[in-house]
């Protein structure tokens, strides 16, 4: 029998937000200001008012067995750094209970018990003893450590010297390091170059292999999907959903798009207003709606167009240009490039671009629209569209980790050629 | 390792629980460490060093001995008033440092208290304790002035160490209130230089206790301090004899405050990393 090593159950946490205030004058703040020590003290030990307060975790029930990966996910304030910081101690949850087998190690924003003052051999045995282990324990692992972290000749420097890298990489370093039967990492991958986040999660990977439990918040899906076997969906303080990862990452996917109003019901627009786009969406080849792309996969555009005053026969071209979010062009593409023109557009239409495969790296890019009709500009409306990218296995290698160090992938054939047959003259 | 099989039950209300004595113990390495490393930054990136932890009670005692020995006359019980006012500075000194380090720990280490799991009574009592070396620095010249006026201890001076933990545990005691209640209330930030400032002088430090007249000295007795440095001045420089009854009341009041203090702190040891 497979033991239960975190058992969850009914786990809910209560924090206090300030309560709303609304319009004062300030003859009202200057008493407020006055009469605040003696209401605060007042106040002092009252029951808070249930409005003030919000639940950051609701009830979440779950089970881990040894040596299982499980993956968390869920938007912003949907509970994940609440619930590892309940499961590492930091906090106490407000109902509800936790049972842990074996000695907990937490990755929560690593490297905050280091000192600037002192050496990154000193820091290593404080966070050390920080994280729970003996000077023994330290020393045994102190070269492994240094290793890892590819601190080398600077370990004996004040870490306020240190680059933010080094400084990333000595902290996980050392967190990775201590054996802790339960291993809960909290978006350690965000910080750190490319080559040091592959090192990390390799790490966190190996230390699943040894049988050993990782629970492993994170936004990057394809790490997700690499790595855990199990998943947990949080939305707004509750569990959506638990199950299978791949599942549990489509959940996600499919209810993480802001569900706010179509920016192009309300923007400026330039041009004759012959046709005007009304809508835009992604859909995957087979018709299902995306709210993110994975790098490498096949996507289709849709454009939702209104024919408002074209004449019978007039061509249509449409474009969509991307750019990177900090505004950087990156392509530019009209239907007539490929030679197609729309003609006698119905009132109402959809117009589609498949493209085989999006090969852009993993991040946030923008779109615009701009339509011509007999060359002239007819519809280009002023705002930028949203798209994310996220990453996935694009070189078919089980890694999922892709270079962000541009905004597009290659992928080609590599071989070796005999020095100097290719050299010609 | 022994908690390998040890379940950790995390539920609403444990932080009220009785002491963890045990799991204090197994933390016994961050305790150390946390007060090395209160040392090793003490004093970088000055030019003196450690010598700031000798100019303070000096120059303290010169400007006391021109002042209140000199100018005001001040009665020290027949002994010279420089090292009557040293030995009770070099007490107060640790004192007053270990309090406000006490105080101001959790606060200072906010970083660790949210991101990392530790009993958290270790803070305090590690920034409290760091403040001893810094007391031994300056004993040295307490030593030097003991030799210059010919002033020697006789045996009452093997009390000397149980004195220096009275001092330790009045500081962590006081500290651990401090240190709780400022996490929640931020005015204690601004209290505790007040509040140790107005403590020095209800404490036999620039004067003898035996100014206060005989009908009041309960008064003072219940200040645990002024027993402590009262004792202290006794068995260093053995101008009387120790008040045995004095130092009992205040080692009872210093152990009610720090009894006290885990209490309140264990109670509120739950919020810190939501309140901090």
């Amino acid at each position: 029998m497979i033991e239960t090593v975190i058992k969850v159950d009914g786990l809910s946490k209560r924090y206090r937000i300030g309560a709303r205030e609304g319009y004062r004058t300030f003859r009202e703040t200057l008493v407020d200001a006055a009469q605040a020590p003696f209401r605060r003290l007042a106040g002092i030990g009252k029951p808070v008012p249930e409005a003030e307060t919000i639940w950051a975790l609701n009830d979440v029930s779950f089970e881990v067995k040894r040596g299982e990966v499980l993956g968390v996910m869920g938007r912003n304030g949907a509970g994940k750094s609440t619930l590892l910081k309940i499961l590492s101690r930091i906090t106490e949850p407000t109902k509800g209970r936790v049972e842990l087998r074996g000695r907990v190690g937490s990755l929560l924003e690593v490297g905050t018990g280091f000192h600037p003052e002192l050496t990154g051999h000193e820091n290593i045995y404080l966070y050390g003893a920080v994280l729970g282990m003996d000077r023994y324990e330290v020393t045994r692992k102190f070269k492994d450590i240094v290793e890892f972290s590819e601190i080398g000749k600077f370990i004996d420097t004040p870490v306020k010297r240190y680059s933010s890298g080094m400084y990333m990489r000595l902290a996980f370093s050392v967190a990775a390091h201590l054996e802790p039967e339960i291993l809960l990492v909290d978006e350690v991958l965000a910080v750190g170059d490319a080559a040091f986040q592959k090192k990390c999660l390799g790490k966190v990977g190996s230390v699943a292999k040894e049988g050993r439990t990782v629970l492993f918040v994170s936004h990057n899906m394809g790490a997700l999907e690499t790595l855990c076997h199990k998943g947990i969906l949080l939305e707004a303080g509750g569990k959506a959903f638990e199950g299978e990862i791949h599942e549990t990452v489509s959940r996600y996917l499919a209810t993480s798009h802001e569900t706010s109003e179509n920016p192009l019901a309300s923007c400026k627009r330039v041009g004759n207003g012959k046709v005007q786009v009304f809508n835009f969406h992604l859909e995957s080849p087979n018709g299902e709606v995306l709210r993110t792309v994975k790098s490498g996969e096949p996507v289709v555009f849709c454009f939702d167009f209104e024919n408002r005053s074209c004449g019978p026969g007039e061509k249509v071209s449409v474009s969509f240009g991307i750019c990177t979010d900090k505004e950087y062009g990156l392509l530019h593409y009209y239907s007539h490039f490929s030679g197609v023109y729309f003609t006698d557009l119905p009132p109402k239409s959809s117009v589609r671009c498949a493209l085989p495969s999006l090969d852009l790296s993993p991040g946030n890019y923008l779109l615009m629209i701009l339509t011509k009709v007999s060359g002239e500009t007819a519809d280009w409306p002023q705002v930028f569209l949203p798209i994310n990218v996220i990453g996935s296995d694009f070189y078919g290698t089980g890694d999922a980790n892709l270079s962000t160090w541009g905004p597009l992938l290659v992928k080609g054939k590599w071989y070796l050629a005999e020095a100097g047959v290719n050299q010609s003259q | 390792m022994a908690e390998r099989d040890n379940i950790i039950l995390i539920e609403s209300g444990k932080g009220a629980a009785a002491l963890d004595l045990r799991e204090l113990f197994r933390y016994r390495e961050l305790f150390y460490f946390l007060a090395k490393r209160d040392i090793k930054v003490r004093y970088k990136q000055t030019i003196l060093g450690g010598l700031w932890a000798i100019i303070q009670p000096a120059f303290s005692m010169i400007v006391f001995t021109m002042f209140f020995g000199r100018l005001a006359g001040m009665p020290s019980d027949g002994i010279p008033y420089p090292i009557f006012v040293y030995a009770g500075l070099l007490a107060w000194t640790y004192f007053a440092n270990a309090l406000s380090a006490s105080g101001e720990s959790l606060v200072a280490n906010s970083n660790l208290i949210t991101k990392v799991y530790f009993p958290r009574l270790i803070v305090p009592a590690a920034a409290a304790i760091a403040g001893l070396l810094d007391f031994l620095v300056a004993s040295s010249l307490l030593v030097v002035m003991m030799l210059w006026y010919g002033i020697y201890p006789g045996l009452s001076a093997l009390i000397f160490p149980v004195l220096v933990g009275l001092t330790f545990l009045c500081a962590v005691g006081s500290g651990l209130w401090l240190a709780a209640l400022n996490v929640q209330y931020r005015d204690i930030r601004y209290a505790i230089p007040f509040l140790i400032q107005i403590w020095m002088f209800v404490s036999p430090v620039i004067y003898p206790s035996s100014i206060v007249p005989n009908q009041y000295q309960w008064v003072m007795a219940l200040n645990p301090m002024a027993g402590v440095i009262k004792t202290f001045r006794a068995c260093l420089l053995g101008h009387q004899a120790i008040d045995w009854a004095s130092l009992g009341i205040s080692t009872l009041i210093i152990l009610f405050l720090l009894v006290s203090g885990m209490f309140y702190f264990r109670r509120m040891e739950s919020t810190f990393a939501d309140v901090v």
